[in-house]
């Protein structure tokens, strides 16, 4: 005689129901598909924005004749600034033969001059976690506080632009990641609760007979991770195939797409066992109230 | 062992189920109890294995006083109660010997006891020879000593048998009841909720009878309502 464990016990329910077993995996991994699916655009374009950010620099010119000790200590102190990454000196030579070479539409113009019209500047750029407009604007106005600084430029209306973009891309990502994640735990519990129904006769059976509630809990709660765990493994195998068609075609553009790291698909894993067993939770605890 | 003292039970859609309903149940009796869909046999034994508790009045089974059995000692109380109901109630996916030990595996008993304590209360209903089969593969009958013997296998205080030969054939039905007879004669408490009053008439047991959730007849007390 098998003895009836809870473990035993939902694995049974795999075997003698399939169909409804099957269909609970594939909600639960089609819902957490499209929260991934979502997740890699977000991703992806938070990776396109911190590489457009990697150009936000501040440039200050310096006053012709401004002594080299004090441009020597100048970089240090600006090197110091807790948001600045790195600090180049760019003299007026080095800024004419850059202009020569980029700006070749002017190359003529370059050519034939007697004095050199380019001041030299301090090329700053800032970490990662400063280049918004806010940091940006300090360190222009700390370095406008140098004497020997005529100007300072770090294309203002750019960085705000692009401040704009990433504080909306994060608004619309948290209202849409939430939408999503509602809409699939939602999916999960109903499908969830038909499994619950299905054995609605085996719940009141156990109930007369003086089982515990926690005892009638367990092979659910052990049936709702297992669905959540395959979902979840479902839904990282559904996005990296979409993932791969994608990035078949769009590799023309020049444009290259990360994929979920190890942690990323743990945590898709993790999610998907949580609302496996969230569902399963709310779902039998409902129908043991009411039987 | 069972004792209900001017119980009234109003369902929450307003239905009355019971009305001032009192009698007392001793040890080792067995007792039928009568009267047509509605009149509130079910609302009894539904309070016996407090599914519900009593709008008023006083339930006590076994010791627990239903009104106020906490959601912790339910369990216990229906450990110590036997259940058969007419439609069986076995899980179909599971054999007659796992139907029967499921009973004891939900009350925590140790697993080494079970086969035992499942194969005697598979002779005791007769059906040894079929633990294996599924409850698919038997007759109405079988299926209900099935039941009877899961009911039996935790030797519980009371039996509670909502008409358990209400889908049985004449044959099947003497044979069930002959069962429970035996049960009784062993010091279990049995109530039997029924609606075949040739089966009553026979025997001789107690009969409370129900109408309008109301006691309208008791065989077990005379006209002044002391004990007989």
């Amino acid at each position: 005689m098998k003895h009836r464990t809870p473990i035993r016990e939902a694995v049974m329910t795999f075997k003698r129901t399939p169909l409804l077993s099957g269909l609970s995996i594939a909600s639960i991994g089609f819902s957490l598909f499209t929260i991934g699916l979502f997740a890699l655009v977000a991703i992806n374009f938070r990776k396109a924005l911190a590489t457009l950010a990697e150009r936000v620099e501040v440039v200050a010119f310096v006053l012709r004749g401004t002594p080299t000790e004090t441009i020597s200590q100048a970089a240090q102190d600006i090197s110091a600034f807790p948001e600045v990454l790195e600090t180049k000196f760019v003299n007026a030579d080095e800024a004419l033969s850059r202009a020569r070479r980029e700006l070749v539409e002017f190359k003529e113009a370059y050519r034939d001059l007697e004095v050199n019209p380019l001041p030299a500047s301090f090329e700053v750029r800032l970490r990662p976690e400063f280049r918004d407009a806010e940091h940006a604007q300090a360190v222009a106005e700390r370095l406008r506080g140098f004497p020997f600084v005529e100007d300072v430029r770090y294309g203002r209306d750019w960085v705000e632009r692009l401040d704009r973009l990433r504080n909306m891309a994060a608004a619309v990502g948290a209202v849409i990641g939430l939408a999503f994640a509602a809409v699939a735990i939602v999916i999960i519990g109903v499908t969830i609760r038909i499994t619950v129904l299905q054995r609605a006769k085996e719940i009141s059976i156990m109930r007369l007979v003086g089982a515990t509630n926690g005892y009638i809990r367990g092979p659910f709660l052990i049936e709702g991770a297992i669905k959540g765990v395959a979902g979840g493994l479902l839904a990282i195998l559904m996005c990296w195939i979409t993932f791969t068609l994608f990035k078949r075609t769009a590799s023309d553009t020049g444009a290259t797409l990360v994929f979920f790291g190890a942690l990323q698909m743990l945590l898709i894993v993790v999610f998907g066992t949580t609302i496996g067993l969230g569902g399963s939770v709310l779902s039998v605890g409902r129908h043991l109230r009411n039987v | 062992m069972i004792r209900f003292n001017h119980v009234s039970k109003t369902y929450p859609n307003g239905v009355v189920g019971l009305k001032d309903v009192s009698f007392q149940i001793p040890k080792g009796q067995f007792v039928f109890l009568t009267g047509h869909s509605g009149a509130g046999k079910s609302s009894i034994l539904s309070l016996v294995l407090a599914e519900q508790k009593p709008t008023e009045g006083d339930v006590r089974v076994s010791g627990y006083q239903i009104a106020k059995l906490t959601a912790h000692e339910i369990p216990r109380l229906r450990r110590r109660l036997g259940i058969v109901f007419q439609d069986f109630r076995l899980l179909e996916y599971h054999t007659v010997e796992e139907n029967v030990a499921f009973a004891l595996e939900v009350t925590g008993a140790r697993r080494e006891t079970i086969p035992n304590r499942v194969m005697r209360a598979l002779t005791q209903v007769g059906l040894a020879s079929k633990a294996r089969a599924y409850p698919k593969e038997l007759s109405g009958g079988e299926q209900q000593r099935v039941a009877i013997a899961r009911a039996l296998v935790n030797d519980p205080h009371i039996l509670i048998a909502d008409e358990p030969t209400g889908n049985l054939d004449e044959r099947a039905t003497r044979g069930v009841f002959q069962l429970l007879q035996e049960i009784n004669a062993g010091g279990t408490v049995v109530v039997m909720a029924t609606h075949n009053m040739e089966l009553v008439r026979d025997t001789g047991y107690r009969t409370i009878e129900l109408r309008g959730g109301r006691i309208v007849f008791d065989s077990g007390v005379d006209e002044e309502g002391a004990a007989r």
